[in-house]
């Protein structure tokens, strides 16, 4: 079997995976076959990556039907890339869930590991699909699933949460169907490569117009591009920690990537950026949410709220670097949508952690925790460094690149922009820090012990990911430009 | 020196680290603290003159060590100005450690573990920034020398030293991010490298306007110069205990700090570009500014530890000064400030503590007649001071006369004037205190136990006035040393 055969398993494995653990009885059956499915998608996706880096782009025709008439799988490095970080960050925060899923989870587990990787192949195949209504069909499946998953949370609120999430996400996929429709009216094709050969005469057309303006905003809001963002804190806070974890790293990274997709390939730059002023309203917005998600951040009192909004900060900064519409912008948002999924991915673990033993993530309740939980607590003060942007970490060469791209378009304003949230960031990071260190103990607080190793153990693997990528780029920013060579260069053109 | 081993910058480096590593793990017994800082100070000593020997030899000392972005590396190389930094650094270490030992032994301080570590890891990381290959690794060492030097300002934990690390930290953290980065990014997306080169890499790659921010932006953001009106920090760093104070806010992190000037104007801008930025100017009258007005604020201060500490933001805007003037013998003036100043305040913050330590006296007016009871230390002290001021016998007298040759040069009147002032400055601020010790009588009622500290302080501290005199004698090789940076390569 060929690399370009086995592509499609990178989707298929945990999808048909799904099936079979659902059957599945107990917890530790269904969560070692998930575990197993994800890995394999991972090391699959890895082959694939470490092949396009190069500026191949591969595609796989489904049922050998070809394209544009049967559905494609597309891959080049810039999907390539999206899918690799899905399925690995999937392999890794399963390591982290088995003894966080046994407290939240009542009963067997075979239900929620199912609809775990009904979430990952939909995100997958979101990525990996070059057919335009393709990416609704696993955007809803995973968009489904996740609800679901979101409405697991002990806490009542949420149900809530996922109910808000499951309309403003429905409102989202709509708005994004509709897009796709106003193309599939005026070409008559749903292949992205094709379409993207077919629009260039159409650039008049007030519905393909239309059409970038549906996608934008529908993407956007699964995106949580504020205005758009309203569903995640909630969302984010009252899901199981195990899935806060996964999504945080993983969900509104492939919304980017749709994003980007759309309007660079299939749209193209000089449409999206210089006939439509996609630029000025992205940098707007992104500007925004750096500023909104970073300041509603620093009052917080919940510590997976707080995150939340550092998130939505956070796709600030992808956005930025989409927005100036270069080859550094690019490869400065795919370089953070990878570096800020290993920095979230190990703050929340940490909060999980934290969670796991106080059942609280309020910060008051970190008072003088320091000291009976320092493994936690330092790898929480680590990763904090690494969305603050010091230097040895992801985040600084996140913000470096990022700083870069500002300084080459010009618009070295924007710098000051990027200054300004980091140093934010650095009060909010600070004044957990402080509590959990610098305060004592509440008098009649319970004895806490550290966090099991089991969940320690990954944690901190993510945490030295953190610094291992912060020093050795030769992965993270060979693929990133690659994938923003594949987007500007052409490469999504048919061969 | 060739005689000694030779080790690589990286391992020259890493040995403090190390210290600090064993020293945290020895965290519960005070002799095995006192017996690793010992064996920390004294094998970065040997381990830094043993670089000393081949590369005044002539021998180019380069390391990369990791590639972090394309073209951008974490690397180490041995030049004159930071072998002189390192030097200095790793002697003065070694003479710091038996009066760290000395002084937080017999004052009764706590968390002796946790002090000698974070002093060791300083000490590395001033190492690292003085053997940086590039602003990115220096950047990074830098930082580390604010983060590490935190809980030595804030050591006692009492509420003042909270208040007073926290400005330390915040105001250095600040300047270094706001500007310091930005800036450095910006250098690299110009010029495409940050690595130093001899002649600079800003020349002709970027246009006049940004040349000229970028100058502010980097003076500014070294925040450990103390350029008013970033100054701040410093004062309020003396709420630390005196060896902090002596060895860190004396000579490791303010020095650190005219070196990383130093090291920008020689190697980043080049001082044939500087003359041409429109900033310069500016710039050179900021740290006029700061030397003047630092010194008259110092004057008021009754304070001795706060006295020396404005002295110090004085005496740092002279090096400052040196850097800007853009003239090679104004930069050699200012490295040699670096050295002389570093060996007469490190003395005279030793004597304040060694007072403090005998006699519970902070304030210069309780000091009358103090000279009777503490001759050497107050001997010392008068030497010290000497050497600040740059009066003969001491080696502070060629470093501000090739200052203010350098400023007679490159002609700038107010600059020249500005000197001269601020020398008869010094003597006011820092010869009063010497003649109420030896002139004034001791106040009736005193308590009669007062006598000079333990031996473990006052000897080091005479050990480093002597270091002022011996300077005199040699400032010469220091000097060829310097000069070796503008006649390409070591001789």
């Amino acid at each position: 079997m060929t690399l370009i055969e086995s592509m499609p398993f990178i989707m298929l494995a945990p999808l048909i995976g799904s099936g079979f653990v659902a059957l599945l009885p107990g917890r530790s059956w269904p969560w070692a076959i998930s575990t197993l499915a994800c890995l394999f998608s991972a090391i699959i996706a890895g082959a694939v990556l470490a092949e396009t880096m190069g500026g191949t782009t591969m595609s796989y025709p489904f049922g050998d039907w070809p394209p544009p008439i049967g559905i494609e799988y597309r891959v080049d490095a810039a999907n390539a890339f999206v899918a690799f970080l899905v399925a690995a960050m999937a392999a890794v925060t399963l390591l982290w869930a088995p003894k966080s899923v046994a407290l939240e989870v009542q009963g067997r587990h075979g239900t929620f590991y199912a609809l775990f990787l009904l979430v990952v192949a939909g995100l997958l195949g979101i990525t990996l699909t070059g057919d335009a209504f393709n990416v609704f069909v696993f955007l809803e499946i995973s968009s489904l699933a996740s609800y679901a998953l979101i409405a697991y949370g002990r806490d009542r609120r949420a149900l809530l949460a996922a109910f808000r999430y499951l309309i403003m996400g429905t409102v989202g996929a709509t708005f994004f169907l509709i897009g796709i429709a106003f193309l599939y009216m005026v070409t008559g094709t749903l292949n992205m490569a094709d379409l993207a050969e077919r629009l260039p005469a159409l650039s008049d057309n007030n519905a393909v117009r239309a059409a970038l303006a549906f996608i934008v905003v529908g993407m956007g809001l699964k995106l949580a591009l504020l205005p758009l963002h309203l569903w995640l804190p909630n969302a984010y806070a009252y899901a199981p920690n195990f899935v806060t974890i996964f999504l945080a790293g993983t969900a509104t990274k492939v919304a980017l990537y749709v994003m980007v997709r759309f309007a660079f390939t299939v749209f193209g730059p000089d449409y999206s950026f210089v006939v439509l002023p996609l630029s000025t309203v992205l940098m707007v917005l992104a500007l925004a949410g750096m500023f909104a998600g970073s300041w509603v951040a620093m009052f917080q009192i919940h510590l997976k709220r707080m995150l939340a909004y550092s998130s939505v900060a956070q796709v600030g900064y992808m956005v930025l670097g989409v927005s100036l519409a270069t080859v550094t912008g690019l490869t400065a948002a795919f370089l953070h949508l990878f570096n800020h999924a290993l920095i979230k991915t190990a703050l929340f673990m940490a909060v999980g952690c934290v969670m796991y033993r106080t059942g609280s993530a309020k910060l008051d309740d970190l008072r003088g925790l320091g000291r009976q939980m320092p493994w936690t607590l330092t790898a929480f003060a680590l990763a904090g460094l690494s969305i603050i942007g010091v230097p040895t970490t992801v985040g600084f060469i996140s913000k470096w690149y990022l700083v870069l791209a500002s300084i080459e378009a010009g618009a070295w304003w924007l710098v000051v922009f990027l200054l300004i949230t980091s140093l934010m960031a650095l009060y909010y990071i600070w004044r957990v820090i402080e509590t959990a260190w610098f305060s004592p103990r509440p008098d009649g607080a319970a004895e806490v012990r550290e966090a099991p190793l089991a969940l320690l153990v990954p944690t901190w693997f993510v945490v030295a990911l953190n610094f291992y990528f912060g020093l050795d780029t030769r992965l993270t920013v060979g693929a990133a430009s690659a994938a923003a060579e594949a987007l500007l260069g052409g490469g999504g053109s048919l061969p | 020196m060739s005689w000694l081993p030779q080790f690589s910058p990286l391992t020259v480096v890493l040995i403090p680290f190390a210290g600090a590593v064993a020293i945290a793990f020895a965290a519960g017994s005070t002799p095995w603290i006192q017996r690793l800082s010992w064996l920390t100070s004294g094998l970065f000593l040997f381990a830094v003159w043993g670089l000393a020997g081949p590369a005044l030899s002539g021998e180019a000392i380069e390391q990369s060590v990791w590639e972090i972005l394309p073209g951008m590396t974490i690397g180490f190389a041995i030049e004159p100005l930071g072998l002189l930094f390192a030097l200095l650094a790793s002697t003065l270490w070694i003479l710091a450690t038996p009066y760290a030992i000395g002084y937080m032994t017999h004052g009764g301080y706590a968390n002796l573990g946790r002090f000698f570590a974070c002093y060791a890891i300083a000490l590395g990381a001033a190492a690292g920034i003085a053997f940086a290959d590039n602003l990115l690794t220096m950047f990074i060492f830098y930082e580390i020398l604010s983060v590490s030097t935190y809980p030595l300002v804030a050591h006692d934990g009492s509420e003042k030293s909270k208040r007073g690390a926290r400005t330390y930290l915040v105001l250095l953290l600040l300047t270094s991010i706001c500007f310091w980065l930005p800036a450095m990014i910006w250098t690299w997306a110009a010029a495409g490298t940050v690595t130093f080169t001899p002649g600079g890499i800003l020349a002709d790659q970027v246009s006049p306007a940004t040349g000229a921010a970028l100058l502010v932006l980097f003076m500014f953001g070294t925040g450990k110069a103390a350029l008013m009106p970033f100054h701040r920090w410093l004062p309020a760093a003396m709420v630390a205990p005196t060896p902090v104070s002596a060895l860190l806010h004396a000579v490791a992190v303010v020095k650190a700090g005219v070196f990383v000037t130093l090291k920008l104007a020689i190697y980043i801008f080049g001082l044939d570009y500087l003359k041409t930025l429109a900033t310069t100017d500016f710039m050179l009258y900021v740290a006029t500014f700061t030397m003047l007005v630092a010194s008259l604020v110092a004057m008021h201060q009754d304070n001795l530890k706060a006295r020396l500490a404005y002295s110090t933001v004085s005496q740092l805007s002279y090096i400052v000064v040196g850097a800007l003037l853009a003239s090679p013998l104004a930069a050699i003036g200012g490295g040699m400030h670096m050295l002389m100043h570093g060996f007469g305040k490190i003395t005279l913050f030793f004597c304040a503590g060694a007072i403090y330590l005998a006699s519970k006296k902070t304030k210069i007016s309780e000091m009358n007649g103090l000279g009777r009871k503490m001759p050497v230390t107050m001997t010392a002290f008068f030497v010290g001071a000497l050497c600040v001021i740059g009066l003969p016998p001491t080696g502070g007298l060629w470093s501000k006369w090739h200052l203010v040759s350098g400023a007679y040069d490159s002609g700038h009147a107010i600059v020249l004037t500005a000197f001269l002032i601020s020398t008869i400055l010094n003597i006011a601020y820092l010869l009063p205190p010497v003649l109420r010790a030896f002139l004034k009588p001791l106040p009736a009622g005193q308590q009669p136990g007062i006598k000079e500290a333990p031996w473990l302080c006052v000897v080091p501290l005479s050990l480093t006035a002597l270091g002022t005199l011996v300077l005199f004698f040699l400032a010469q090789s220091a000097f060829e040393v310097m000069a070796s940076i503008f006649s390409g390569g070591l001789s």
